[in-house]
């Protein structure tokens, strides 16, 4: 397959892996974190780590959409379509709960299986009767609020920046064609505002616990913001940071840069994607961005907690097709499961093998916390492709 | 031509017409919907004793009996639609034992308003897969649910065959050391369905793979008799049926990456869907695992046979009390090629 093939190329990983031991040096360990959960996905999926040097470490990040979306924001999104008791008799013209048009939720696939409060899930929701739907893009979600124009059609939106930018573009489509029965729930995140956060926090800064010597920089993100906004980490907090596509040999490249980086006591922003990243970005997506969204004073992550300025809302320009205003939606932390370890994991503090119930109770099947639900959360794709190194030494 | 008047009824209108209730109803339109369409389109003997059975003939040898839903959608396919399928798919699961299938029974349920001309074509698609496999319908059932209870047509197909003494085959007898073979390219079946899927509509040029495997099954016995499994990796794919048969045989397996056949078509699409391959439903490809001295001659029987043209060994059985099935990557690492925990979705960004 002509220009992936290439970035998956076993010779060319080997000359690599060379490099990268001819260049570590054997007095120390190295630590770097990959933010993204499609570059976690990637290691695990191409056994990356069979290439590296025993000293240098693979931190998993929290840059999966779907593992720092908090129970909350699911809970809330489950209520907004779930009736709770359920009506034996509908008034005509009205939903399932009786107050008014019938409601859909729209959202990705991986959101589908997130565990929420009270044992439910969207998924579970929708066995309930929740007309919830599983959709391809922002703009499917749009074409349905247009085939159902009795119906009110709320799409969950999650995603970093690189979901943002079609997120605005069917709200601007609404707008335009005029629709009154389609609303944006949203739950768009920020990645500079989570690194920064995991950089001030008490075990990279104080406690030293979690060691983190250079960032392996997020893919498809760094296509739409470029990599100016990673400067401040490199000069603030003298952390190498390496933009990499998510092919194994990116992430390989990535890798040697940033020993390299280390090595010289550089810190500083380089660009091993620069096949769709340029400094600046995607001008035009970020004006749309502009355009439509606004930060968010705080926002709650998974495993984060509160972090400022780290989230998006509609524009009071755009209100109207913002569900949060539009209908009656209360905001709720909800804690997670005490056994899950998903927030530290999200922090890079805990390997999923550290999670008493990983493997065991927590399984992608019967998932506990998010971590287990995406494909590209750690405990996810170490469950699914790398369990067999944890495994072998019990055997 | 016959005096007697076969009844006063009006032919069915297979152009225009629709199912109703009637067809299921156990009166004269689901009577007139049998002899005009199932009858006319599988006629056997036995099936125009119209009982509610067939009395057959049974060779020497041992009964497989094997049966299987269907339901896809789209119900019409490149390379294929739910008729052909649901006699292929029964005729594998038959034929996975090492035997001759040899009768098949087929169960419909119809949806209310399912236009008559697309049953028609079903039905006559399936009795050209039935012919062609060499399998007679012997005896079947009519439902007929309300608009809204179905998804246009569901057909359940049971089959049964004959195996030879002294064949053994069974998911059971994978053993360390044995080779593992496929007969050709991974999830053509699948990418083919998923290129018609509402919302995912994408230009392939891949064909359902959908085909009758006992020829080469037979083929294969000939060249190897003491082949050890055989299955036919439909749902969840090569990786599935490889963790079943690592558990039956309390086994693992080891796969080379690179000596898997995928079509680079198939592999566009599944990079474009964010899906592994080797998840992907196949309807005409089964695996093999024979002893390791075998593989060679098995390998080239395959080879020899139309359906077997890309077959390869794809890797080993291994001693592993965790049953894992793990694979070495193309790029040199390794990983676990897992059960498949729901069902492939797309990653969001």
């Amino acid at each position: 397959m002509k220009y992936v093939d290439e970035f998956r190329d076993g010779g060319l990983a080997r000359t690599i892996a060379a490099r990268i031991a001819a260049e570590v040096r054997p007095d120390r360990t190295y630590h770097f974190m990959e933010f993204c959960g499609g570059h976690t996905h990637a290691i695990s999926r191409y056994g990356v780590t069979d290439l590296l040097p025993a000293n240098v470490v693979m931190v998993h990040g929290p840059g999966c959409p779907v593992c720092v979306l908090p129970i909350g924001r699911i809970d809330m999104a489950i209520e907004l379509v779930l009736a709770s008791p359920p009506t034996p008799l509908r008034k005509a013209g009205c939903g399932p709960s009786g107050r008014g048009p019938s409601r859909s939720l729209c959202t990705y696939a991986d959101t589908m299986r997130v565990p929420a409060s009270g044992g439910l899930s969207l998924m579970k929701a929708k066995a309930k009767g929740a007309d919830i739907r599983m959709v391809y893009s922002a703009s499917d979600a749009l074409r349905i609020a247009r085939e159902e124009p009795d119906r009110e059609v709320v799409f969950l939106a999650i995603g970093f920046e690189t979901t943002t930018p079609p997120t605005a573009l069917v709200v601007r489509e609404a707008a335009a064609l005029g629709l009154t029965n389609f609303t944006v729930f949203c739950n768009h995140v920020l990645t500079p505002s989570a690194i920064a956060h995991i950089l001030e926090s008490p075990e990279v800064r104080d406690l030293g616990t979690v060691v983190i010597d250079g960032f392996v920089g997020p893919a498809h993100v760094s296509t739409i913001i470029g990599s100016q906004p990673y400067d401040y980490f490199a000069e603030e907090y003298r952390k190498p940071v390496v933009i990499a596509g998510f092919e194994p040999l990116d992430v390989m490249q990535a890798i040697e840069m940033l020993v390299r980086q280390v090595n010289d006591g550089r810190a500083e922003v380089e660009n091993e994607f620069t096949r769709a990243v340029t400094p600046e970005g995607n001008a035009r997506a970020k004006a749309l961005v502009a355009d439509v969204f606004e930060l968010r004073r705080a926002f709650e992550w998974r495993g984060l907690g509160k972090v400022p300025y780290s989230a998006l809302r509609l524009k009071e320009q755009w209100a109207s097709f913002d569900a949060e205003r539009r209908f009656t939606m209360t905001e709720r932390s909800v804690a997670d499961n005490k056994a899950c370890e998903c927030g530290a994991i999200l922090r890079g503090v805990k390997k999923p093998t550290d999670c008493k119930v990983f493997g065991t109770v927590c399984t992608p099947e019967t998932p506990i916390g998010s971590c287990m639900v995406s494909s590209e959360g750690a405990c996810a794709a170490h469950y699914t492709y790398g369990r067999f190194r944890s495994e072998a030494s019990t055997a | 031509m016959s005096a007697v008047r076969k009844g006063y009824v009006r032919p069915i209108d297979f152009k225009r017409g629709l199912v109703d209730m009637s067809h299921g109803s156990g009166g004269r339109a689901m009577a007139q919907l049998i002899d005009e369409l199932f009858v006319e389109a599988f006629d056997n003997s036995w099936l125009r004793e119209m009982n509610d059975q067939a009395r057959l003939p049974m060779p020497s040898g041992r009964l497989v009996v094997a049966t299987d839903s269907h339901v896809v959608s789209p119900l019409f396919f490149p390379g294929g639609d739910i008729g052909c399928l649901s006699v292929h798919g029964t005729v594998n699961d038959v034929a996975m034992a090492g035997a001759r299938p040899l009768y098949l029974t087929s169960g419909f349920i119809l949806e209310e308003g399912f236009p008559l001309a697309d049953l028609k074509r079903i039905v006559d698609s399936m009795a050209a897969a039935a012919k062609q496999a060499g399998v007679a319908i012997v005896t079947g059932d009519t439902k007929v649910v309300e608009r809204g209870k179905g998804d246009g047509v569901f057909i359940n197909t049971t089959g049964v065959g004959v195996v030879a003494e002294g064949i053994e085959i069974s998911g059971d007898r994978a053993r360390p050391g044995d080779a593992i073979l496929v007969s050709g390219t991974m999830g053509d079946h699948g990418v083919a369905i998923m290129s018609l899927r509402e919302n995912l509509t994408f230009e392939t040029t891949i064909r359902s793979d959908t085909a009758a495997l006992h020829g080469l099954v037979a083929a294969m016995i000939a060249a190897v008799p003491t082949i050890h499994c055989l299955r036919d990796p439909t749902r969840g794919g090569l990786a599935t049926t490889l963790n079943e048969i690592a558990r039956q045989s309390d086994c693992g397996m080891r796969l080379e990456e690179s000596a898997i056949p995928v079509r680079s078509e198939v592999a566009a699409a599944c990079e474009f869907l964010g899906l592994d391959p080797l998840y992907v439903a196949n309807e005409g490809k089964l695996v093999a695992i024979c002893a390791r001295n075998d593989a060679q001659r098995l390998l080239e029987a395959m080879r020899a046979h139309p359906l077997g043209r890309d077959a390869a060994k794809v890797g080993e059985v291994v001693e592993d009390a965790h049953h894992f099935v793990q694979m070495r990557t193309g790029f040199g690492g390794s990983r676990m090629v897992d059960w498949l925990a729901g069902e492939q979705l797309p990653r969001i960004c």
